[in-house]
């Protein structure tokens, strides 16, 4: 009799060659897919040819995306970026993507099909964790893991233990995955999910849209999370049909499957939610915020740079203007958002509206470049941390939120909803 | 492995981007990313410490980012290891793999004012406080990850083991 067994666990006992697993565990598993970027690769590059590897386990398997600082932003990004094609193109990797067909990779990955439900991927980045939106385990790692991953094609992990957060209920108007994983994450705290799995379910998750499912895996880590996971269901085989070019497995939690913790949540009471700094857990409803002005305005990121995102965006700037002396910067997360966009004609609502519209890109996110914030200025963003200095200057302060409350601000000058526009969703 | 040093003590949730400033991510050099450790908490933290000394912090240390430029920056600046109530998943994981010593124990962080000197020692599992003379035991550190600093971390680990 194999134990009953969540998820995340049947996918990590599945890579481990193993029956069943149990939380605590140590195990040695087959990852699908390795990933690097230009922050994180280089470091894991050097430290391959340190031990004397020359072949990577699997050129189909090893993704290595340039997308933090590039188009590079300065020398060394530049020289960091090189390291990294260089060593693409002496490995032959399949998944190497050169600036005009990269993306963030979080977004870029489950668009190209290159994540599947079922698979267990590990991605030198903390937002690796994006990947359980599609019923698949994947969590974020050092660069000296994604470096050995690369030889070996395995990993060790400690079996987490799973919290199970139960969504009851309809979402109200302008609330999106950001607001219910933002609204999580102020209920149990940065540290509330500390290497735990956290398994997102619920009648609210079954009705969420794919991009929105995305966001709340993505966000996983700021609650502590080794990594975040749906059940795969309909809206999970609609997405990844057309994309896959590989076999895939649908794996579910057994009935019996036991939790470390359940927490249920009542939707029908969460509004847009803004982080205030210096936490993503300091969270307040938007009705609660006050008189907040904002120097910059952010929609884009791993977290909210999908299509779904700007087209919330688009709704609520079309016809309007941002505020004078505020800056708008929108950053479709990858080439085919961009040019979806485009098509929509949402470019020319933003440019109507004087946002900025930037090539795919980190940027701004991790104070990076493409938005950096000077001493004491403050920032409405829909990315995903807003620590002391993370956009910028120590003293400047990072608000987090989802697209349509960061375009409303933008067009108000101050954190505000698009209701008091006058906007009906 | 006996780490002897003065404390530097950091409260809950140290982020990576306090760590090390993500500005500062595009270089692997491992010297130049400790000339920026806790930059932006403190610009002249890096002059102020000692070899050996002891970076003490409350829960969360190390939240956010997988950047191993934070644990990278902060050995190469000399600090000889950590001592925490609580570290986040990735940070914990690149320490052990990167070769960081860190320790776990909410007791003994109870009991640090900033500038005590400790003794830790990584076999018997113990963390002495010489200015209060008190001893604590340090959360034990599974085998499997025993086995990875006696190979001296995971690369070393997976060129011993793995690749032959």
């Amino acid at each position: 009799m194999i134990r009953p067994m969540t998820i995340s666990e049947k996918i990590l006992a599945a890579h481990a060659g193993l029956r069943e697993v149990e939380p605590g565990q140590l195990i040695n598993a087959r990852v699908d897919l390795v990933l690097g970027n230009d922050i994180t690769a280089p470091i894991g590059i050097e430290e391959f040819r340190r031990i004397g590897a020359t072949k990577v386990f699997d050129p189909d398997k090893v993704v290595l995306i340039p997308d933090h600082f590039v188009p590079n932003k300065d020398i060394k990004s530049a020289q960091q970026c090189q390291l990294m094609r260089q060593f693409a193109k002496e490995q032959n990797l399949t998944h190497y993507y050169e600036v005009g067909e990269m993306g963030i990779e979080h977004a870029l990955l489950p668009e190209q099909g290159l994540v599947l439900p079922g698979d267990l991927v590990i991605g030198a980045d903390s937002h690796t964790c994006t990947y359980g939106a599609l019923g698949a385990f994947s969590t974020g790692v050092g660069s000296t893991d994604f470096a050995a991953a690369m030889i070996t094609g395995e990993a060790w992990f400690r079996v987490p233990e799973t919290m199970k957060i139960i969504y009851h209920g309809k979402r109200r108007p302008w609330v999106d995955g950001k607001d219910l994983i933002l609204y999580t994450i102020g209920q149990i705290g940065v540290d509330g999910a500390l290497y735990k799995a956290m398994e997102f379910v619920g009648e609210t998750i079954a009705n969420l849209p794919m991009d929105s499912r995305l966001t709340m895996a993505n966000m996983a880590i700021e609650a502590g999370g080794k990594n975040g996971i749906v059940a795969p269901d309909k809206v999970t085989k609609e997405y990844v049909q057309s994309r896959a070019k590989r076999p895939y497995k649908f794996y579910y939690s057994d009935g019996e499957a036991q939790y470390s913790q359940t927490i249920e949540i009542d939707v029908t009471r969460i509004e847009p939610q803004v982080a205030f700094p210096h936490l993503p857990s300091n969270v307040k409803p938007i009705s609660t915020v006050g008189k907040v002005s904002i120097d910059q305005a952010v929609i884009g990121s791993c977290t909210n740079g999908r299509l779904e995102d700007l087209r919330v965006a688009g709704r609520v700037l079309k016809g309007r203007k941002r505020a004078p002396y505020t800056r708008l910067i929108i950053i479709p997360a990858t080439q085919e958002i961009y040019r979806q966009a485009m098509k929509e004609g949402l470019f020319d609502i933003f440019l109507e509206a004087n946002a900025v519209v930037s090539t795919p890109t980190c940027g701004p996110c991790l104070g990076g470049y493409m938005g950096i914030l000077a001493k004491g200025e403050r920032a409405v963003t829909t990315t995903n941390r807003n620590f002391v200095g993370r956009m910028g200057h120590p003293e400047s302060e990072v608000y987090l939120a989802n697209p349509a409350v960061a375009a409303a601000s933008a067009v108000l000058g101050r954190i505000g909803s698009p209701e008091e526009l006058g906007l009906l969703p | 492995m006996v780490y002897k040093g003065k404390t530097w003590k950091f409260g809950a949730n140290v982020d990576t981007d306090a760590i090390i400033p993500a500005r500062y991510l595009n270089t692997t050099d491992p010297a130049e990313m400790a000339s920026h450790l806790m930059e932006d908490v403190d610009p002249a933290f890096i002059k102020k410490i000692q070899p050996g000394d002891i970076m003490v912090a409350a829960e969360n240390f190390g939240c956010g980012s997988s950047r191993e430029h934070a644990p990278l920056a902060i050995k190469h600046a000399g600090i000889s290891c950590v001592v925490a109530k609580s570290y986040a998943r990735i940070f914990y994981r690149n320490a052990f793999n990167m070769g960081l010593p860190i320790f776990e124990s909410a007791e003994a962080v109870e009991g640090i004012q900033e500038g005590d000197e400790l003794v830790v020692d990584s076999e018997k599992g113990t963390i002495e406080n010489l200015n209060s003379g008190k001893i604590f035991p340090a959360q034990p550190i599974p085998s499997f990850m025993q086995q990875l600093i006696e190979a001296g971390g995971l690369m070393n680990y997976v060129q011993k083991f793995k690749m032959k």
